[in-house]
């Protein structure tokens, strides 16, 4: 199975709704959504719930009140002030690192699981579809994607591809996504912002060794930076394989739940069609 | 007084909100997205000093190691293994807890500091960002660095991350409002939703800012209608601010009518003085 994970640097370029309007198009797949803090290609991807479960991505110190003698040893231990006056745990403070555990003197303290998401396995006609959705404000977004990627495996049937939708930005959520994938496509937009993401979250990629291959979104917003954008594809050896148009109807198929392909937008589509075209036979080239 | 600009999902406009209603207030300007900080393209600060933000992470004293394996047992984060007596680091796994030296019997775990990040400036500390560097994971340090950085004397504007995971927390804890910038999409109300929760669960009082909004679609308004939530402002679909922004230039620098509705916004979400 190839993997391929489509990031953005920045928010909101239309790494999804290319995802989505893909999961029509694309034969012989899965699909997942690692984006667990926000995710949102369940909307437009529903199916028939499979498998179902919590996830504990987290430890927390609990203090057992009756061994505990109020040393204050704990307290002095923890760098991220998670023990309070009463010698209570403040739970979004606990990072769950045991350092309280290793010095207190009456064995008082020890970590409990701490319940961060759920998980979700689906079955569409599309293919089957990971994805999870973590607790607000919980952390280990990072070992949530982990899972839905070790799900999206367990589940899959060996399908020739596995399409994942990645989360913005470049830290632990989007390495994790990263992790073991064949190829990322960076899905970016013409904007001064959206070229600056896009360079970091690129860079990311090029650190851990994995192919990248690079789509402009609303390519025609801005003839300038999308020029930018082709130069520094260019100069830096990235293949870039989609150019798609602002077209204010795919918002307005996305209001009732639809891609471009479902909504007819067939320039829209057609250029996606293209761009896995593309993708699919680079990739299988290799 | 300090302002935090979320969103749940990412690209609703954010940065465009949080940057216009720092042009029109005297205040200081707070890039907590230190995965991707924007605001500068906008503000266009001079950015005068960088400061880096370091992690203390283990160091092994290997002339008083033994290999026993107390600290990789000790280690939550499988950031020190010791394989046949040799000790492992694997420091961008460090969540800096100190743990390791803790559990080390015969004193050979110190800490070194490690750079995960900067923080950048201009030079009267009115614009403050943090970038976090290439390949590392850990954010939350370099936003804890940022916000030792706030200032006391002037109302505050915090450019938040997207999603709702820690590192928005982070960013908008001790927070005294929440402005939640959204869009008019399913995807837009799903994470709006999801960041409404986080919000209320921490007990910040917050209105939404609805951005790309059309006349058609009323889905933002009639939620927040029946979960009395208040509507602060509403910022059109339309091509003109899409090509603007994809410059670096703010709605309120087209002129006209927009100044005085971010001026009217700073004022309402109790920001102080404007310029």
């Amino acid at each position: 199975m190839k993997q391929v994970v489509f990031i953005s640097g920045k928010g909101g370029t239309g790494k999804s709704t290319v995802v989505a309007a893909l999961s029509r198009m694309a034969g012989d797949k899965v699909l997942a959504d690692c984006d667990v803090d926000a995710p949102n290609l369940h909307l437009l991807v529903r199916g028939t719930r499979t498998y179902q479960a919590d996830f504990s991505g987290a430890n927390a110190a609990l203090i057992d009140r009756e061994k505990c003698v109020e040393c204050g040893a704990c307290r002095d231990a923890c760098r991220f002030d998670a023990i309070q006056e009463d010698y209570g745990v403040e739970p979004m403070a606990c990072e769950g690192c045991g350092a309280c555990m290793l010095v207190c003197p009456t064995d008082a303290i020890r970590l409990t699981q701490v319940k961060t998401g759920e998980t979700y396995v689906d079955d569409t006609s599309l293919g089957t579809f990971s994805h999870a959705r973590l607790d607000i404000g919980a952390e280990g977004s990072g070992k949530l994607v982990t899972e839905v990627k070790k799900n999206l495996e367990q589940y899959g049937k060996d399908e020739a591809w596995a399409l994942v939708d990645g989360s913005p930005g470049i830290g632990c959520a989007v390495i994790a996504s990263m992790t073991g994938a064949d190829a990322v496509v960076a899905v970016c937009e013409p904007t001064r912002s959206g070229k600056s993401d896009l360079v970091r979250v690129l860079q990311v990629a090029d650190h851990f060794g994995i192919p990248a291959f690079v789509c402009i979104n609303k390519y025609d917003l801005n003839d300038e930076i999308t020029g930018q954008i082709e130069a520094f594809c260019r100069e830096n050896g990235i293949p870039l394989i989609g150019h798609i148009p602002y077209e204010p109807a795919v918002v307005k198929a996305l209001q009732s739940f639809q891609t471009p392909v479902e909504a007819g937008l067939t320039h829209i589509s057609d250029e996606i069609g293209r761009m896995w075209d593309a993708l699919a036979a680079a990739l299988n080239n290799n | 007084m300090r302002i935090a600009v979320l969103s749940g999902k990412g690209g609703t406009g954010k940065t465009t909100v949080a940057a216009s209603l720092t042009s029109v207030g005297i205040c200081q300007y707070v890039d907590c997205d230190v995965e991707e900080p924007n605001g500068a393209i906008f503000l266009k600060p001079r950015l005068t000093s960088s400061t880096p933000v370091t992690v203390a992470v283990p160091a092994v004293d290997l002339s008083r190691c033994d290999g026993c394996g107390r600290c990789a047992e000790a280690c939550q984060f499988h950031a020190i293994s010791v394989v046949k007596g040799t000790v492992l680091l694997f420091p961008e796994l460090c969540h800096h807890c100190g743990a390791c030296g803790i559990a080390c019997p015969r004193d050979a775990v110190s800490e070194t500091g490690r750079e995960i990040g900067v923080i950048e400036a201009d030079p009267d500390g009115f614009f403050i960002q943090g970038r976090l560097h290439i390949g590392e994971p850990v954010t939350i340090p370099v936003i804890q660095a940022l916000k030792k950085r706030i200032r006391e004397d002037v109302p505050v504007i915090l450019d938040c991350p997207p999603g709702a995971s820690c590192a928005v927390v982070a960013s908008i804890r001790d927070c005294d409002y929440c402005v939640l910038v959204t869009e008019p999409t399913p995807f837009g109300l799903h994470d709006l939703k999801v960041a409404v929760g986080l919000v209320q669960q921490m007990n910040i009082p917050f209105g939404v800012v609805v951005n790309k909004a059309m006349n058609g679609d009323q889905r933002i308004q009639d939620y927040c209608m029946e979960n009395g939530i208040t509507v602060l402002m509403e910022i059109p679909f339309s091509r003109e601010i899409a090509e603007g922004y994809a410059r670096g230039m703010l709605p309120i620098q087209a002129g006209g009518e927009w100044r005085d509705r971010f001026l009217s916004l700073y004022k309402a979400i109790g920001g102080g003085n404007v310029r």
